[in-house]
């Protein structure tokens, strides 16, 4: 399948819809109109709970302000609903900013505890509220009017709402193919690898958190308008875990997903409705909930996945060319060899009574391959997370090319020009080789929100693919660069995460234990591409445990025992030393 | 506000909160074993109101279909699952407890109504028709996925409250409830009326808190339960079975559930769905504790109580918005106080 088929299957999907209302009866297309205004809500939930891990209770607080804004300004001040539409999006997305800056921070169930809190709070709100007709809710609220056509019957307002849904997936869509997008993606899995990358995790959670809203904003206003009554109901929690629900049975990570996930949803929600009655007489309304809740239980218990990506996986792969040569993304200016890179002086840690790290000094010359080493305990990863930044220290000065990085937070330390690989590899299971090495060029590209959307970042993501690609073929992994990362072996995926941090241009590579797990050959091979590196002028810091990996290849070595520094100096230095030998040996009794 | 009218709704908050307490120790003894953030318990509490109001009018409670219906689900799951693991001589033992034993209570509970029971056979009755309930829920519906991460349970389980109040409708009708007060005794403390009942939830409330305490620092059954809310896997290493462990602390969460159901029926009128607003409630004050701690979670539910009793009389309207947006701040609090290594998800 080429990307000429799936244009070609967009296509005809579009004609499907817009000659759907000639076809199907008045009452399917409202059927169908309120399908496109829950996959406007469904599609911000899948970029938000699939794409970028948040799960979200409270969706429908956010159709809701929206709702009651359009209603308060076109049907109880009289203004024109495009005038709603504008209040509504401004005031909802004020609120989500509002509120992501609050909660975003919080980690795991946390933050969707919060939502549900929240969501809740706002639902009881509009029930309560004097002005907004408590529960007796706004009517009369008027059509919307383009010029002086008004939209009054289900299928005229119907080309507007997918108008609005196949919009937002076509935006969507060249979204998650951006810069931010590819962002948003990283995001699942955990922030370390995210800060690492030089992004700031709760910028791209903020923008990932008010586009979602801004979406349940949209579909608030055209649900307003089409049913030209409001009342709280529709935006209760119930509604919001319904979002939830449309969104995970068409599968979470994808945007078309909430489309079908809400179309089946309501679909089965209303036949639901129409054949209960036939089995259990004068029980619809209540059995309906539970049957309901029962098949979602059913669904989440044998397809967690959703219905999307099932079916997905027996589609034939988008058959995607090699990026050409493009014009090289700017490099920053590299140290001259031998000048002073990194100088940690007297880092001291401390967890509670143990000091993890103790009055520890070393330095890092441009050009040199460093590495500290030390016995099970000794230290060594505690120092590594001070040097990144995922660890503050608690005495002591960090400075790297001269300025102190000692409160840094991660992402800043990274942008600086440190690069780093983790113990355990963190890789993007789900993207391919190209795409997460494209994680690496975060921070040496710019292009933000509407340039992803819009597509103005060709010249950029063209550079930034040919660079991952460069990268890839330098590490030797230039042969399938659209292989997913989790089909790689061990071996490979280290090399990988390599290929990642040279995308970045960095000024130090910090590799966290390398060779940990490879086996023999594994080992050979990111040795041989650690001195081509170096050839190549690149300064590395190497913490590792593997005596024999270390000895072969590095310049200096520090080692570290109980949190101190044992002694420094060149491999054959250290491997007669007595004192390493004690540490690592035991002392001779 | 007088400082009588603030003692009178500071009493009446911590009788509330007693009964939140009950429901949210219950929870957190739910999250440390299974990691199920249960929130169906304010049903079960609704339920159990419920099923008692129907002894008391003589007619036999719709717990009692429930818990038949969902013997007889549990049951079929079991044995299929015990088929497609060849574990067919665990038969006999799976019949006898996720079918004979809820048969057994329904039925004992069925002749003991015929005999017009005193009140207090009326609320063992009550307790015993409603813990089934959770345990069987367990079987049914999490068990197929407790290796999920704590969104999917969590998803889970409010998908499950939301079938628990249809049932609710279905099995007990739309009309609230409000039993007969367990005591008409009151005293005058500090020149403040306090009715017994309100004694009685506050003692109730301490009472089983205690109980519970015991139960784990001195049974090897309680104890088996810690360690496997502390380590799955290094807990089934040492003969423990979390499924079982899961069970029993369904069991027990759900007496605390009860209990606070029959408390609270007669101070409020009880719906079939008004369990969600007390499972979450409870819900607040279990976080406030981190989920974690059961004293936490009894003091951060009386918390909630008093809040309320203060907010309701500020604005009856706007209490739940009240407290629901405090629930913010406090996750805000919790999140920070709380040491996290990094949680990863799954992809």
């Amino acid at each position: 399948m080429t990307r000429l088929h799936v244009q070609l299957a967009a296509i005809a999907a579009l004609a499907c819809l817009a000659l759907a209302p000639v076809v199907l009866s008045p009452f399917s297309i409202t059927l169908m109109n309120y399908i496109g205004i829950y996959s406007l809500v469904a599609i911000g939930l899948a970029l938000l709970t699939g794409v970028g891990g948040i799960v979200s209770f409270g969706q429908a607080a956010f159709v809701g302000i929206a709702a009651y804004a359009t209603a308060w300004v076109s049907a109880l001040n009289g203004q024109s609903p495009w005038l709603g539409l504008l209040f509504g999006v401004v005031l909802t997305c004020g609120v989500a900013a509002v509120l992501g800056v609050v909660t975003l921070r919080l980690q795991g169930h946390f933050l969707s505890l919060s939502t549900v809190a929240w969501g809740l709070a706002i639902g009881f709100l509009f029930g309560n509220v004097d002005g907004l007709g408590r529960f007796n809710g706004i009517s009369s609220i008027p059509p919307i009017s383009l010029g002086s056509f008004a939209l009054v019957s289900s299928a005229q307002i119907y080309y507007l709402i997918w108008g609005i849904v196949a919009l937002v997936l076509l935006l969507g869509y060249n979204l998650l193919d951006s810069r931010l997008g590819r962002a948003m993606r990283a995001l699942r899995g955990g922030n370390t690898l995210v800060e690492s990358l030089g992004i700031n995790a709760f910028r791209i959670k903020l923008v990932t958190f008010v586009i979602a809203a801004f979406l349940a904003s949209l579909s608030g206003w055209l649900y307003a308008h089409m049913s030209r009554f409001i009342s709280p109901g529709p935006f209760d929690a119930s509604m919001g875990i319904e979002y939830l629900m449309m969104t995970m049975v068409g599968g979470a990570g994808s945007l078309l997903g909430g489309v079908v996930g809400a179309a089946i949803v309501t679909l089965l929600k209303n036949s639901v409705q129409d054949y209960l009655p036939l089995i259990a007489k004068g029980a619809s309304g209540q059995l309906e909930i539970v049957a309901f809740s029962a098949l979602f239980i059913l669904f989440l218990q044998w397809a967690r996945q959703g219905i999307v990506p099932s079916i997905a996986r027996y589609l034939p792969k988008i058959r995607r060319e090699r990026p050409q040569p493009a014009p090289p993304l700017p490099r920053r200016p590299q140290p001259t060899p031998g000048e002073l890179l990194l100088k940690v002086d007297g880092a001291e840690r401390r967890f509670g009574g143990l000091i993890a790290v103790n009055n520890v000094s070393f330095e890092v010359r441009s050009g040199e391959i460093l590495a500290v080493i030390g016995p099970n305990g000794a230290g060594k990863s505690t120092m590594f997370n001070c040097l990144t930044g995922a660890l503050r220290v608690s005495k002591g000065e960090i400075a790297f090319a001269g300025r102190s990085i000692t409160r840094d937070p991660q992402s800043r330390i990274a942008k600086a020009g440190v690069a780093r690989t983790f113990q355990h590899v963190k890789l993007r299971p789900r993207m391919s080789l190209l795409e997460n090495v494209m994680l690496g060029t975060y921070s040496r590209t710019s292009s933000g929100l509407l340039a992803g959307a819009f597509r103005l970042n060709q010249r950029e993501e063209a550079s930034a693919r040919h660079e991952a690609l460069m990268q890839l073929e330098r590490v030797g992994l230039g042969d399938k660069p659209f292989e997913l990362a989790g089909n790689l072996p061990l071996g490979n995926q280290r090399i990988l995460e390599i290929a990642r941090a040279l995308a970045a241009d960095p000024a130090l590579l910090v590799l966290d234990e390398p060779a940990a797990g490879l086996r023999r050959q594994e080992k050979v091979r990111l040795a041989e591409l650690l001195r081509s590196l170096r050839a190549d002028h690149l300064t590395i810091l190497i913490v590792e445990h593997d005596m024999e990996f270390v000895m072969s290849l590095v310049d200096r070595i520090v080692v570290l025992d109980f949190g101190s520094k044992l002694c420094e100096g060149i491999p054959s230095a250290i491997r007669s030393d007595e004192r390493v030998q004690e540490a690592y040996l035991g002392g001779v009794a | 506000m007088t400082s009588d009218i603030a003692a009178i709704l500071a009493i009446d908050g911590i009788a509330t909160g007693a009964v939140y307490a009950l429901v949210a120790i219950g929870t957190v003894l739910i999250f440390t074993v299974t990691r199920v953030i249960f929130i169906p318990f304010g049903d079960i509490a609704a339920f159990t109101a419920l099923t008692l109001a129907a002894l008391d009018a003589k007619r036999f409670p719709g717990t009692g279909a429930l818990v038949v219906v969902l013997a007889c689900l549990a049951t079929l799951i079991e044995i299929i699952s015990l088929i497609r693991n060849g574990d067919i001589r665990l038969l006999p033992r799976a019949l006898l407890f996720y079918l004979a034993i809820p048969l057994a209570v329904v039925g004992i509970a069925w002749l003991a109504m015929r005999t017009d029971p005193p009140l207090a056979v009326r609320l063992v009755l009550a307790l015993m028709l409603i813990t089934p309930i959770a345990p069987l829920l367990d079987r049914i519906v999490f068990r197929p996925i407790a290796d999920g991460t704590v969104l999917l349970l969590l998803t889970v389980s409010v998908a499950l409250h939301f079938a628990l109040v249809g049932l609710g409708l279905l099995f007990f009708g739309p009309e609230g409830v409000r039993t007969e007060p367990l005591t008409s005794f009151s005293t005058e403390f500090a020149g403040v009326l306090i009715s017994g009942q309100t004694m009685l939830i506050v003692i109730a409330a301490l009472v089983f808190s205690g109980l519970l305490y015991l139960f784990f620092d001195f049974t090897l059954v309680g104890k088996s339960l810690r360690a496997t809310a502390v380590n799955r896997t290094g807990s089934r290493l040492m003969g423990i079975r979390p499924a079982r462990a899961g069970t029993i602390a369904y069991l027990l969460g759900s007496l605390m559930a009860g209990v606070s159901g029959i408390l609270i029926a007669p101070v409020n009128t009880v719906f079939y769905d008004s369990g969600f607003l007390i499972g979450l409630k409870a819900f607040v004050g279990a976080i406030v504790g981190g989920m974690t701690s059961y004293p936490g979670a009894a003091i951060g539910a009386v918390g909630v109580g008093i809040l309320e009793s203060f907010a309701s009389f500020q604005s009856s309207a706007l209490k739940d918005v009240i407290v629901f947006s405090l629930l913010i701040p406090i996750l805000i609090w919790r999140s920070l106080a709380s040491l996290h290594s990094e949680e990863e998800i799954e992809e």
